[in-house]
């Protein structure tokens, strides 16, 4: 029997799609992927209610999915981080039950534990065969690692691949293979390259951007982390990307070489591992066009699936050997709790993607942000969304000051040694304060929209309606 | 002990953003440009913006120099009008060619003080010399007034004046680079080095950094934050300096205690020169550690 099947329409009505059942997707096609509102749609027209999505993540391009909720079509979601016009009007109330956010370590180990119940997962697939072998680093919509699909492929009850470059059989080499897939669809285009990845991605030029860069650097150096075999993680954000920039010129100054770089990989990433200064990389999420070349082309860029990377399963994953991450934010408290769930009104505007993996597998989980953004300080009282505790958060390093976790007093101690500007995080916010006041406190409405899911599963925070 | 001057990075005093950031990168000192930055249809509204800076923000310890217009125009008593009262660190008068210069700029300063009750003498100077008849006055130029803590020297109008061509191996201004920092050290006040206009070139940036630094500049201008680090990097003692200056305080120590007059370490005679450059050394190092870049 062949696996290949005309439409996605024929496809959802073979794997016996009915009212109520949970339809997944992966996000490595970012704000280019198409298969999520093309599959939407066949749904809609196929006239299914109460369907349950949940897609690794929602981007702006899947604005359609505004219209089937208002039409009830799509009445729970579960992803890992939302942002867009998706993201407002759950934030203005739209959907009768909560948005359920995981991390990327918690929604394999929710898929795993049968939390989340996969009916049929919809598996964008930039290169497939006609059983299903596929991999994300060819054809026209490549986007390299397809690392959050893989949960979706081994649990979820029916697989469809979705392809805009089929092959001859097999399609090597194979990421997801064909003994997890059901059926094929060959679609004329699954993402538009431009919304999957950027081309280049690049530092900041931004001088505050730089001096907190160079400040985290410093950090890293002075840390006791910094020595041959150390592993590090870092996000496709300026400041982020900055900081490696600088820890880059540490680590040849002192000519040190470490295991491994984890994480979405972006081409920074990737000259680090050309210029041997990481024997590997372990690859979730592609960023950049150099990262899925180097993915295609470096067999010491592994491509690792979601579960790999975070799941906190008895059996390990790869942050919890990680040496260091660093991390952004929209806000973070006096107790070190971090916001990337929602912005200054109380809109949802992302999600913890890894943010509370990492900071929870890592050694030192590092938070790389500007003092103020668009006047607002940066460091609250209380955070209005717990997306990562405090308690896994062990540095703040701001343009005006770092600071350090009273918890890991040893760290202060080194970083104030080495000279570096050490300040108390309330002094801190009382600084912050002095020049930009203090903000509002954010008024809410009385309905949950959202619930922040920590990896192990309890219920960490709760996101209420905007006014 | 002077002040470490490493690094002055240059803000447009139009620009409230760099105005309100310009001291968290990382530089010793930061100067408020209202001269060659500013247009002439903004010189009121940037030197309003500067006093509100000075009344309203606080620099956390980096110094504030504030570049005022040249004494050939209009503009500089103004500006001292304005931003005297708020106290900065320095005032760096630009395009000054003798002590007649530092004379007529301190009276006006003096003036306001009284007016207005402030300090005296508390708010210093760091002329900008930058045409041959500065560079050739240089010496009275840094003798002129106890304010005077620094020579800095401009080398893109003063190669204009000579008619040289500015080139990146500064070949056109190694006399007057030599001049300028024999006159401030012979005045015993610091020496300020042109900067580097190539933003992009790090390369070069350091190159130029290293020659004013073996000729004896004290820092360095800067006009782009990008040149912070690399420059403050340089001027900063490396670890065999410090160790060097450290062994020569302990000589000084053990001579003192045991009443011997010549000192001498590694075979090499110790005179209060070598002793003052050692403590300088040591205080750098103390006051920077390696955290400010």
């Amino acid at each position: 029997m062949s696996k290949l099947v005309n439409s996605l329409e024929e496809a959802i009505k073979i794997c016996g799609l009915e009212d109520g059942m949970t339809v997944s997707f992966h996000h490595h096609l970012r704000n280019g992927d198409f298969v999520l509102n093309d599959v939407m749609r066949a749904i809609d027209k196929l006239g299914f209610k109460n369907i349950k999505i949940a897609p690794s993540a929602i981007f702006p391009v899947h604005e359609p999915l505004v219209d089937l909720i208002k039409k009830g079509v799509v009445t729970e979601i579960t992803t890992n981080y939302m942002s867009g016009p998706v993201a407002k009007a759950i934030s203005e109330g739209i959907m009768d039950k909560p948005v359920i956010f995981h991390s990327h370590g918690g929604r394999p180990r929710a898929i795993e534990n049968n939390e989340i119940k996969i009916d049929i997962a919809f598996i964008a697939a930039p290169t497939c065969d006609r059983e299903g072998n596929m991999n994300g680093i060819n054809g026209p919509s490549a986007c390299g690692s397809l690392g959050y699909a893989y949960s979706d492929a081994m649990y979820a009850n029916k697989v469809i691949a979705v392809t805009d470059n089929l092959v001859d059989y097999p399609a090597t080499p194979i990421s997801i293979s064909q003994t997890e897939v059901d059926y094929v669809v060959q679609l004329n285009s699954i993402g538009d390259p431009k919304g999957i990845v950027s081309g280049t991605t690049q530092i900041t030029r931004d001088p505050v951007g730089l001096t907190i860069a160079r400040y985290a650097s410093r950090v890293i150096e002075h840390s006791g982390l910094l020595k041959d075999g150390f592993s590090f993680q870092t996000g496709a954000g300026g400041a982020s990307l900055a900081t490696a920039f600088y820890l880059k010129k540490i680590l040849k100054e002192k000519n040190i070489k470490g295991s491994f770089g984890l994480g979405g990989i972006t081409g920074y990433m990737v000259n680090f591992l050309e210029e041997e200064l990481f024997e590997g990389l372990l690859d979730v999420q592609c960023f950049d066009l150099a990262a899925i070349e180097s993915l295609r082309e470096n067999s010491n860029h592994q491509e690792i699936s979601a579960s790999f990377y975070a799941n906190p399963s008895p059996k390990g994953c790869a942050v919890d050997n990680l040496d260091i991450v660093i991390l952004g934010a929209t806000e973070i408290d006096k107790f070190f709790n971090v916001n990337v769930h929602t912005d200054s009104n109380g809109y949802i505007i992302g999600g913890s993607g890894g943010h509370s993996d990492t900071a929870a597998g890592s050694k030192l989980c590092m938070i790389v942000a500007p003092l103020f953004r668009a006047r607002l300080p940066i460091v609250v009282e209380k955070v209005h969304t717990i997306t990562t505790p405090g308690e896994t958060v062990d540095v703040l390093v701001t343009e005006r000051g770092i600071s350090v976790n009273p918890k890991n007093i040893m760290l202060k101690e080194k970083l104030v040694n080495a000279g570096l500007p050490i300040i108390d995080i309330q002094d801190l916010k009382e600084m912050a304060e002095k020049i930009a006041g203090k903000p509002n406190s954010i008024i809410v409405g009385d309905k949950t929209v959202g619930k922040v899911i920590y990896r192990d599963g309890t219920v960490l925070d709760i996101i209420k309606s905007v006014i | 002990m002077a002040r470490i001057r490493r690094t002055m990075l240059f803000v447009p005093g139009n620009n409230p953003g760099m105005l309100f950031n310009g001291c968290v990168l990382g530089a010793d000192s930061v100067i408020f440009d209202l001269e060659d930055a500013i247009s002439l249809g903004e010189k009121d509204s940037a030197r309003i913006l500067v006093r509100n800076a000075l009344e309203t923000l606080n620099y956390n310890g980096t110094e504030i120099i504030i570049r005022i217009n040249a004494i050939n125009t209009s503009f500089w008593q103004k500006d001292l009008d304005m931003i005297i009262p708020k106290n900065p660190n320095i005032i760096m008068p630009p395009k000054i060619e003798s002590k007649e210069d530092i004379i007529e700029i301190e009276n006006y300063i003096t003036k306001i003080e009284e007016r207005d009750n402030l300090v005296k003498n508390e708010i210093k100077l760091i002329p900008l010399i930058e045409s041959a008849l500065g560079v050739e006055n240089a010496f009275e130029i840094a003798k002129a007034s106890s304010r005077v803590v620094a020579l800095f020297l401009g080398a893109e109008d003063l190669t204009a004046n000579l008619g040289a061509k500015r080139t990146v191996e500064g070949k056109e201004i190694f006399y007057s680079r030599s001049r300028v920092v024999i006159a401030a050290k012979a005045a015993n006040i610091q020496a300020i080095d042109t900067p580097y206009t190539d933003i992009n070139d790090e390369e070069g940036l350091i190159k130029d950094s290293k020659i004013a630094k073996d000729m004896g500049f004290d820092g360095k201008a800067a006009i782009s934050p990008r040149h912070v680090e690399e420059i403050n990097k340089i001027f900063t003692p490396s670890y065999e300096e410090i160790e060097y200056s450290r062994r020569v305080i302990e000589a000084i120590e053990k001579a003192e205690k045991e009443g011997k007059g010549v000192i001498s370490l590694d075979g090499q005679m110790i005179d209060a020169p070598i002793v003052e450059r050692a403590k300088y050394v040591i205080s750098i190092f103390e006051n920077v550690k390696g955290g400010r870049y």
